[in-house]
């Protein structure tokens, strides 16, 4: 990967004086980089990484397992699409193996969440099938563990 | 009788570390910024923790052979082919130790006879005049400069040699300086060895962590592998200081004496430390790829810092320190370390805790978090702004 893109993904607050100055480049030159990728769409975006598990309140995630009935022409791509198309749904993959998509929905309740399974999911000419599991805890999540600060407890000075 | 006078007078005489001193110092304050540290600030991979463990779990709690466990030295033997270029067996020329500073004092104490001189180059790490000296020998420096980017030269080497001359002790990666050797002075320094019949012995430890292009070994040498003892640990680029885990690569008539100072000192190194040190060497690629990654991204960014305060740094090509010169500032390294702890809370170790030639330098270890960096590049800018002031 780009170093640039390597460290955005990392920390996407990170200065562009900064940056500038961890991969010897000038401030205009980075900023300039940055601004192709957004146009190109290979930055999609940024945000925070928030641990769902410190808010107040419940938010539900259920990992949703579909099998559909591909189509001649397009093959799983139109179902697909409008099935993303909802916005509860947050995570979406094309699979190998028993089932074809996999879903990672969230919403505010457990009868949120199953409602959209039962009534606007299941229901979809294509669908063959649901699975349904929720998430009970998060422990990490885009590469990063979601519990326990991590002390330096190294000594301060060594040779 | 006092109790000093019970202590050994070649002991008594040795001196503290000048580094122990400053410690203490930084030890007594809180919220300090530290670029003191000459470890890695990451944990060890995961894998290799894990690895740990299970050893743990299945009950590898015993001895390991004196020279190390089989399999560990088959792995080393496998990584110093495909990294540094030369076959070692694993059986007679390698042998597992407690970290490089075990290898260091038995790998002297194995070819010194009482009298023969020792070159090595300052500014270095900090044992490795009184390991010479615990050894018999007679420690002969060559002062490395800032001009020459902290690399040794031939012609350094030429003027310090004698007919007593018996070891070449180098470190390159360099902790302090930062200095790497280019493939011409690795050729040159070996041609040196071979003209006056010199054993080298070198410390290898941050071969992975370089920046400019990769590490030369003097092992890949031609003529140089028989009169080698060549030293490397997990320790820094892997992250597991802790683990204390090096090892020597000697010729085996040299090992196996090497190996009676270990039998009787130390029986075998951790064997905690050596399952994962297995580990690391079969699984351990990524990890030190991502970390060195990292490490360079830092090293970038002091050196534009130190560019922007108009601080003259040489580019440090290895290890995980920069160098930086400050004697044009009016102020004596040590001032600057004790003010800069004092006044803005940050630690850097005075260039001459590694020798007297490292006065007017400063160590700036990059192995701490970019947020730290930033913190003392900013702190540090306020603090020479001041020092130029008045």
């Amino acid at each position: 990967m780009d170093e640039l893109l390597d460290i955005l993904s990392n920390n996407a607050r990170t200065s562009i004086e900064d940056i500038a100055k961890m991969i010897r480049s000038t401030p205009e030159e980075v900023a300039k980089r940055i601004e192709a990728y957004e146009k190109s769409g290979t930055i999609r975006g940024y945000r925070a990484l928030v641990n769902d598990d410190h808010l107040p309140g419940e938010r539900v995630t259920a990992v949703i397992e579909v099998k559909v009935q591909p189509e001649r022409e397009g093959g799983f791509d139109r179902i697909a699409r409008r099935i993303a198309g909802f916005h509860e749904v947050v995570n979406m993959y094309l699979m190998s193996g028993k089932y074809d998509l996999l879903l990672f929905v969230e919403g505010d309740t457990l009868r949120e969440v199953a409602s959209f399974v039962s009534e606007r999911l299941a229901t979809l000419d294509g669908v063959l099938s649901t699975g349904t599991h929720f998430m009970l805890k998060t422990y990490k999540q885009e590469g990063v563990l979601m519990d326990g600060d991590k002390v330096d407890d190294r000594l301060q000075v060594s040779p | 009788m006092s109790q000093t006078s019970r202590v050994a007078a070649h002991i008594k005489a040795l001196p503290f570390s000048g580094i122990r001193k400053f410690f203490d110092i930084v030890a007594s304050r809180k919220d300090v910024i530290s670029l003191g540290v000459g470890e890695p600030d990451f944990d060890s991979p995961w894998t290799v923790r894990e690895e740990a463990i299970w050893s743990l779990e299945r009950g590898a709690t015993h001895y390991t052979s004196n020279r190390g466990d089989p399999a560990l030295r088959q792995a080393m033997a496998r990584y110093v082919a495909r990294q540094f270029g030369a076959e070692y067996d694993w059986d007679t020329e390698i042998l597992v130790t407690v970290g490089v500073s075990e290898a260091i004092d038995i790998a002297l104490r194995t070819v010194i006879n009482p009298g023969d001189e020792v070159l090595y180059h300052e500014p270095c790490f900090v044992s490795y005049r009184p390991s010479i000296m615990l050894a018999g020998g007679i420690p002969v420096c060559v002062e490395t400069r800032r001009e020459d980017q902290f690399r040794l030269t031939r012609q350094m080497l030429e003027k310090a040699v004698t007919p007593k001359t018996r070891v070449l002790m180098l470190n390159f990666p360099c902790n302090p300086t930062g200095a790497v050797l280019e493939r011409r002075d690795v050729e040159d320094i070996s041609d040196f060895c071979i003209r006056h019949d010199l054993l080298l012995l070198t410390d290898e430890i941050y071969a992975e962590l370089t920046y400019e292009s990769k590490h030369v070994s003097f092992v890949s040498m031609p003529g140089m592998k028989e009169r080698t003892i060549f030293l490397h640990g997990l320790s820094k680029a892997w992250a597991m200081t802790g683990f204390r885990i090096g090892y020597a690569c000697a010729p085996p008539e040299i090992s196996e004496n090497m190996m009676k100072l270990h039998q009787y000192a130390i029986m075998s190194a951790p064997t905690t430390g050596q399952k994962a040190a297995a580990e690391a060497l079969e699984r351990g690629d990524a990890a030190v790829a991502e970390m060195v990654a990292e490490y360079n991204r830092r090293r970038n960014y002091l050196i534009a810092a130190f560019e922007e305060m108009g601080i003259s740094c040489h580019t440090p090509a290895g290890a995980f320190y920069a160098f930086p010169f400050i004697g044009d500032l009016g102020i004596s390294s040590e001032a600057f370390a004790m003010r800069f702890l004092e006044e803005h809370g940050v630690a850097v170790v005075p260039g001459d805790a590694f020798g007297a030639s490292g006065a007017g330098f400063l160590r700036c270890a990059y192995a701490t978090s970019m947020d730290n960096i930033r913190e003392a590049m900013r702190r540090m800018a306020v603090f020479t702004a001041a020092l130029r002031g008045g």
